[in-house]
């Protein structure tokens, strides 16, 4: 068997007595009433009960309060014979800062999973079809001694190779496409209005739909307008020369 | 006569069903699978309780919170471009892994593969179309997305670092797609692809560094090939699903289709 620490023990010992005198005092506390409780309001509850001949010295404002000191008829006296008081009524947005305000909320499910779940269905349906009616192109095997021309980028890089007719490849092969990456990496940073509202925001909203055309005119001329040697052409003169 | 003795009257189909599906939900393998509130544990009845418990007790919490605005969840006014930007990327990775199953990634064999997956294969025909025209589809809606989110200004505080992510997704849907270019090596792959890495060479510093690290040698050929397959149909998609993860954390943290949180 281990034996207790002396400390520990006298530890103990004082925590004992401390709570037994503690227990006495409460005791005491029990026997004049409740000690929470003002000593003020004690006594005036008292004389309520007594003979109702002191009334409330200082009445609450009449209205809320029903039963006035009528005779003697004490005044109204809760449970444990104190005297209740209302003192003041506040309206809640005096005091109270709500923050938010109510917002109109449907469900996820079924409101929104049905949405997504539709877009996926017709989403999955256009591409079958599409699909079905559209080949994909399949070329002749690779050969590297048969350049064909003109020879072009997939379509997203078309605005590149367009801009490598203007420029030197490091200008429009990375510096351009990397500057753009970047721009548009900081827009949210460099945007500082608070607004939303389109009329608010006219220079972003003008300036990335340049940017958006500049990018959507280079890749439809490259596309389209471009034909052997990467000339300009126009493709209901020459015909298209465009694969996807 | 054995018609005439009453034993236990004999379940019918039905009522034997309602057994075998009420032991199924007793057992432990269906509690484990199944978490405390899911509706698949206590049956679902309409009321707005099981409304919320169908999000909160399944994996869409991840993606959803319980309730949204309600004018967000208008067609005319979401679009659904993110989460059909999403789809097609689950969609191109199940087509994906279809056609792994008949391609090899060397230049003797990856065309005539694509060859007798279009002219032998049951649906290969198919199936390479839809990968193909889902490919050029999710680079149109990750585009379309990145427009509306801009012009609606969503990338305003608290979203901006969402929207950096999304310009990295944006830049891995085009190398994705670009790295699946080249694998049907065909004429058409390999001078797109010729045009597009010629470009990567002007990069200053690092430039011929890095286009001999991504065509395996000075020239675009057959090591390429290899690289790009395991770039397409690995790393690139890895790396999305991690950008993806982030991307879908801060729409629940920060607020998507229903404004900031």
């Amino acid at each position: 068997m281990t034996e207790i620490p002396e400390h520990l023990l006298k530890r103990a010992q004082a925590a004992r007595e401390k709570a037994a005198a503690e227990a006495g005092a409460s005791s005491d506390g029990e026997a004049s009433g409740d000690s929470r409780i003002p000593a003020h309001l004690l006594e005036r509850s008292k004389a309520a009960k007594a003979g109702g001949s002191v009334a409330v010295a200082e009445k609450p404002s009449g209205a809320v309060v029903a039963a006035p000191a009528e005779g003697n008829v004490p005044m109204a006296a809760g449970p444990g014979g104190h005297t209740q008081r209302l003192l003041t009524v506040v309206k809640s947005g005096s005091i109270q800062d709500v923050k938010s305000e109510p917002v109109d909320k449907v469900h996820t499910w079924p409101h929104l999973l049905a949405v997504e779940f539709v877009a996926a269905l017709a989403c999955t349906a256009f591409l079958f079809v599409f699909s079905w009616v559209v080949n994909a192109p399949l070329l002749q095997a690779a050969n590297f001694n048969q350049t064909p021309n003109p020879s072009k980028a997939p379509w997203y890089f078309l605005g590149l190779q367009e801009l490598l007719t203007m420029f030197h490849p490091m200008i429009a092969g990375v510096t351009l496409p990397t500057v753009g990456l970047v721009a548009l990496m900081f827009a949210p940073y460099l945007d500082k209005t608070a607004s939303n509202h389109p009329e608010d925001r006219k220079f972003m909203t003008s300036m990335f739909t340049i940017f958006l055309m500049f990018w959507a005119v280079l890749v439809i001329i490259g596309s389209f307008f471009r034909g052997p040697g990467f000339n300009f052409t126009f493709p209901w003169r020459d015909g298209i020369f465009f694969e996807l | 006569m054995a018609s005439t003795i009453e034993e236990k009257p004999r379940l019918t189909l039905k009522e034997r069903a309602a057994k075998l599906g009420e032991t199924l939900q007793g057992s432990q393998a269906w509690n484990s699978i199944f978490r405390p509130g899911s509706i698949f544990r206590k049956g679902y009845t309409d009321s707005p309780r099981n409304r919320s418990y169908v999000i909160m007790n399944s994996v869409l919490y991840h993606l959803h919170p319980v309730k949204v605005k309600r004018h967000a969840v208008k067609v005319s006014y979401t679009l659904c471009l993110g989460g059909l930007s999403f789809f097609l990327f689950i969609l191109l990775t199940v087509t994906g892994i279809f056609l792994m199953f008949f391609y090899r990634p060397t230049a003797a064999n990856a065309w005539q593969d694509i060859q007798s997956l279009q002219t032998s294969v049951t649906f290969g025909l198919m199936v390479r179309n839809m990968h193909r025209w889902g490919a050029h589809l999710m680079v149109l809606s990750v585009f379309l997305h990145m427009a509306r989110v801009f012009y609606h200004g969503a990338y305003k505080a608290p979203r901006e670092f969402n929207w950096v992510v999304g310009v990295i997704l944006l830049t891995l849907t085009l190398l994705l797609s670009f790295t699946g270019y080249l694998l049907p090596w065909d004429q058409l792959a390999l001078w797109a692809v010729a045009v597009g890495t010629n470009m990567m060479g002007y990069s200053p510093v690092i430039g011929s560094q890095v286009r001999f690290v991504l065509l395996g040698g000075v020239e675009i050929g057959a090591e390429t090939l290899l690289r790009w397959y395991v770039l397409h149909v690995l790393l690139f998609p890895f790396v999305t699903v991690i950008f993806l993860a982030i991307h879908f954390w801060r729409v629940r943290k920060d607020g998507g289709i229903s404004g900031p949180l």
